[in-house]
């Protein structure tokens, strides 16, 4: 992408972002009060952040690699099942990684 | 009894402050400073990333000011680095920002503001402090815990964007210190409270095989976009009880209320998010708080 591409894509997404929160303060409130949209709104971002994490783990542009991403993820899910806070469960994840790579191991 | 612009507003019709209402708004405000301190502090990872996934510092600057909402930023990331097209990056971001016009439908009407501080209000809609305010008992409790968790996140969170965006420049190849696995990690973080339920578990393993299924055949960024496809048909088509808009935060051990409050209309525990802090969350409700809550003793 170029840089004139990328800022296009940061001010139109960061505007759409914006949008939508006024959007949510704007509109009478029982337009969004139907069980379905709540439901629906809720799958969607979990589906996307699911979505997100394979793509990161085993992604490589278009087509699927194997490396020491998929540990260190593996990692990053025992931390949350211990309840690490956010930045340590990151800074986990991104150790394993480095290290398996320093040892020549992945 | 004021006979304001808003003296149309049920709102209006409250009661005298009670005695212990300005101890519950002290209690918000420590709420919010812990969470806004727990939460900011992960700018840091969303700056280095954001420099790592080819972004300069001022566009990353961007992203954390006007975007503010770390689900979409770090999406859009995602999307960028993996090659995927502007408008799948902007798609991903937006419906991935979808969950906070929900929160702002559920806020405004406690808040009633009106002009620039709606507007205000609403770009500091975000999880934490939608999660924080509707955890309060008192309509004050309930503003002073929005605006201060709100407000919060944002300066730390952009401070520290700027000095995450500041090391991930200084430090080079970016795989040598695993911060192509950090972004997953950072995913999951932001996946992980919502997967109390099981439909929501389905629907996440779901996502996962549709999104790895497709990865080698169509460009980047449309198997996410179609991961968030499958989560439409199934919210169409999957039968549950009754499930609120929920507002799931990530907030570790210690920065979460002690005693979040119990709502009357609260669903049973079992349509709840989990709760990964234990005790914590301060995220539970749900329908908006109404004023007769600060009625209750």
């Amino acid at each position: 992408m170029s840089d004139a591409a990328l800022w296009a894509t940061v001010i139109a997404a960061s505007l759409v972002c914006l949008g939508l929160k006024l959007a949510g303060h704007l509109i009478p409130e029982h337009w969004l009060a139907s069980d379905r949209v709540a439901r629906t709104a809720a799958l969607v971002t979990a589906s996307l952040l699911a979505a997100l994490v394979a793509v990161q783990t085993v992604g490589d542009g278009q087509g699927i690699t194997l490396d020491a991403r998929l540990p260190a993820l593996g990692v990053a899910a025992v931390a949350l099942a211990l309840r690490a806070p956010f930045l340590v469960v990151v800074i986990l994840a991104a150790a394993t990684a480095a290290g398996l790579r320093a040892l020549g191991l992945a | 009894m004021t006979i304001s612009s808003g003296a149309d507003s049920p709102l209006r019709a409250e009661p005298p402050a009670r005695p212990d209402e300005r101890t519950e708004v002290r209690a918000a405000v420590r709420q919010a400073v812990s969470v806004s301190v727990a939460t900011g502090l992960y700018g840091i990872s969303f700056g280095a990333l954001s420099v790592v996934a080819g972004l300069d510092l001022p566009q990353t600057m961007v992203l954390s000011l006007l975007m503010f909402s770390g689900g979409s930023q770090f999406a859009l990331l995602g999307v960028v680095a993996s090659g995927g097209t502007s408008a799948a990056a902007v798609t991903t971001a937006g419906l991935l920002g979808l969950r906070n016009t929900l929160y702002g439908a559920q806020l405004s009407p406690l808040l009633a503001l009106h002009g620039w501080r709606r507007v205000l209000a609403a770009h500091v809609t975000i999880d934490e402090s939608t999660a924080v305010a509707t955890a309060q008992r008192s309509k004050a409790a309930f503003r002073a815990g929005f605006w201060w968790t709100g407000i919060g996140i944002f300066v730390v969170w952009n401070l520290l964007t700027l000095v995450g965006a500041l090391a991930g420049d200084a430090m080079g190849d970016p795989k040598a210190w695993g911060l192509d696995a950090a972004a997953g990690a950072a995913f999951l973080a932001l996946l992980w409270p919502r997967l109390a339920s099981r439909v929501m578990q389905l629907t996440a393993a779901l996502a996962v095989v549709v999104a790895v299924a497709l990865l080698p055949f169509v460009p980047p960024g449309v198997p996410v976009l179609a991961a968030a496809a499958v989560a439409i048909v199934v919210g169409q088509v999957a039968r549950q009880p009754r499930q609120p808009v929920t507002v799931t935060a990530y907030v570790p051990d210690g920065a979460a209320p002690s005693s979040p409050a119990p709502s009357p209309e609260a669903p049973p525990a079992s349509t709840r998010p989990a709760d990964p802090a234990g005790q914590g969350d301060p995220s539970t409700p749900t329908d908006p708080p109404t004023t007769d809550r600060t009625e209750e003793p």
